[in-house]
């Protein structure tokens, strides 16, 4: 229900975000989804992609700060508050979101949201019992075919 | 007991360390008339010397006690590039076996000369540091100072071959090859600049070679002002035990004093190289246990006696004995330099210190630089931090912590508000040698 996240450690300079996305369309690795965390000094770029593990493997030996995170994917219907009562669900079971971003896939009525827990396995576990399920790792590469 | 002091238990016993175990009535005797003999040699062959001498109603009679060498005058790095190259020779050319220069960073180098004798005091003060350190016959020594006209390798490579130890004489750089050869030959021991080695760890780790699986035990590190922490970090990093050494190439190059099993300060070799303390302003010598400049006076050199000669090096002479049962004095290690002090909006700031700040705080070998500007007038200092593995994290939040952590333990040390940057992996410049810590650009 969970999948691995890559983050990496960004100066926030022009063409800073250029070397490792070239470095892992090099390596034939295509990103699922993104998100940019930045301040003023950096930024945190967060990846999705199918091969986690070259992709981080290619990250590394290009000399980039890598880390995995466990994030969870969950399907919404993509409509006017299909978010809302996502984050409803979570707030009310007190579940922390450290952070969440958003893709919509190839299927028409669904978008996919991206959610770092401070604790993945109590949020997976409020949602379920919500009836709103997480996608696991193969579902979520297979989304787009 | 007396074995191991004399570092005989691996069968390597060497008649060379036993000067560091002379009575101190002894030892004053051997630098008294050694003083005299070489402030002889430099008044009789050196004219800058003996003019000095002369303008002070001097003669090499005045020397009577060691005390009477407070009369004498200091010499500084200008005087060696005023008489750059060969002007402070007290031997003819065809008794000098060996030149070396300083890397002339600040426009001329100085040149410093050797006669066949001055070598061999400089391989016996090597050695004497090298079993300080507890090397013995039997270690493999992977000799990564620089050769050529820095000091530091061949200066190291004679002393460990006296010892009887085997040398890999690989000289700095390529650093893949370093870490194959650490491997491949079972190094025991290795001896660079301490940046240098934090290099290695780091390159080793980037290699899948741990240097804590391998034979190495002991680092012998000098070339540099560097902390404690630094220390600290670096024996967990690498499973061995650091040791400190200090020397001058104005004065021999490595051998002048080393640290001991103690790892409490660094043992003079003072019947070669005589310690004096001074207050930086008015020259005054200082007692012992009292913080200043350190002077030192070769009593054995030929090719090129340097009679008190400022170090611009800050430290004091630690008066109490020391476990290892040397009776030869020891200094502080050396944390800082006159010369490296960064003057910033008044305040002395020195890199050692930003350094120590650093690695109170964090996990890994931190890669820094200190870049100063000025903005409206005002000194600002920024240091730049290499984010590592160990402090990344995929929130902000939690990486503006780390910068924060950061910036207050350095301003809490130095007192000065500092920004903090960290910047990616490797984009801080890795040095060979000593590495280039400040980047000043005030003047731009």
């Amino acid at each position: 229900m969970k999948l691995q996240q890559l983050s990496l450690f960004l100066e926030n300079r022009p063409g800073r975000l250029d070397a490792p996305l070239e470095a892992i369309a090099a390596a034939g690795i295509n990103i699922l989804t993104l998100s940019l965390a930045d301040t003023a000094q950096f930024g945190i770029l967060r990846l999705i992609v199918r091969d986690w593990d070259k992709a981080k493997q290619v990250l590394e030996d290009g000399g980039w700060v890598v880390n995995l995170t466990e994030v969870v994917a969950v399907d919404v219907e993509d409509r006017p508050g299909g978010l809302a009562e996502v984050l409803k669900v979570l707030d009310q079971a007190g579940v922390n979101i450290e952070y969440m971003y958003a893709f919509s896939s190839y299927r028409p009525d669904k978008a996919i949201l991206i959610f770092r827990f401070e604790d993945p396995d109590q949020a997976v576990k409020v949602l379920l019992d919500q009836g709103i399920r997480a996608l696991d790792g193969d579902e979520l590469i297979h989304a787009d075919g | 007991m007396l074995n191991a002091l004399w570092n005989d238990d691996a069968g390597g016993f060497h008649p060379a360390s036993a000067p560091d175990f002379l009575p101190e009535k002894r030892l004053k005797e051997v630098q008294l008339r050694r003083l005299r003999a070489v402030v002889s040699r430099a008044y009789e062959r050196v004219e800058l010397f003996r003019t000095r001498l002369q303008e002070r109603k001097l003669t090499p009679e005045s020397i009577r006690s060691l005390e009477d060498i407070e009369q004498l005058p200091f010499m500084v790095k200008t005087d060696l590039r005023d008489t750059y190259p060969f002007g402070l020779f007290a031997s003819p050319m065809s008794d000098i076996v060996r030149l070396h220069a300083s890397s002339g960073t600040t426009g001329k180098p100085i040149v410093v000369a050797y006669t066949q004798a001055d070598v061999e005091v400089w391989a016996e003060v090597m050695t004497r540091t090298f079993a300080s350190c507890g090397l013995h016959r039997g270690d493999i020594l992977q000799n990564a100072f620089g050769y050529g006209l820095f000091t530091g390798g061949l200066g190291a490579h004679y002393g460990a071959e006296t010892l009887g130890a085997t040398v890999i004489p690989i000289s700095g750089g390529n650093t893949d090859r370093q870490i194959m050869v650490m491997r491949d030959f079972g190094v025991t021991a290795l001896c660079c600049t301490p940046s240098y080695f934090t290099y290695l760890v780091e390159r080793a780790a980037e290699l899948d070679a741990d240097l804590r699986d391998m034979p190495v035990k002991v680092g012998i590190f000098g070339a540099e002002p560097w902390s404690d922490a630094m220390r600290t970090r670096i024996e967990e990093a690498a499973n061995i035990k650091a040791y400190d050494i200090y020397g001058l190439s104005e004065i021999i190059g490595p051998g002048v004093a080393s640290e001991c099993e103690a790892q409490n300060g660094l043992h003079v070799f003072e019947d070669h190289f005589y310690p004096e303390i001074i207050d930086p302003d008015s020259g005054q010598v200082l007692p012992d246990g009292e913080e200043g400049e350190l002077v030192i006076t070769t009593l054995s050199k030929k090719a090129m006696p340097v009679i008190r000669y400022r170090t611009r090096d800050i430290t004091r002479i630690i008066p109490e004995p020391c476990t290892c049962g040397r009776s030869i004095r020891r200094i502080r290690r050396i944390g800082r330099r006159s010369d490296d002090m960064i003057i910033l909006r008044g305040v002395n700031v020195y890199p050692s210190q930003v350094e120590a700040a650093l690695l109170a705080v964090e996990g890994t070998l931190p890669h820094y630089q200190i870049i100063l500007t000025r903005e409206q007038g005002l000194d600002q200092m920024t240091v730049e931090v290499e984010v590592t593995p160990e402090v990344f994290s995929d929130e902000i939040r939690a990486m503006e912590q780390v910068r924060s952590r950061l910036a207050q333990a350095i301003e809490r040390i130095i007192g000065i508000r500092v920004t903090l940057r960290l910047v990616e992996p490797r984009s801080i410049e890795r040095s060979q040698g000593k590495a280039k810590r400040v980047i000043d650009r005030r003047g731009d």
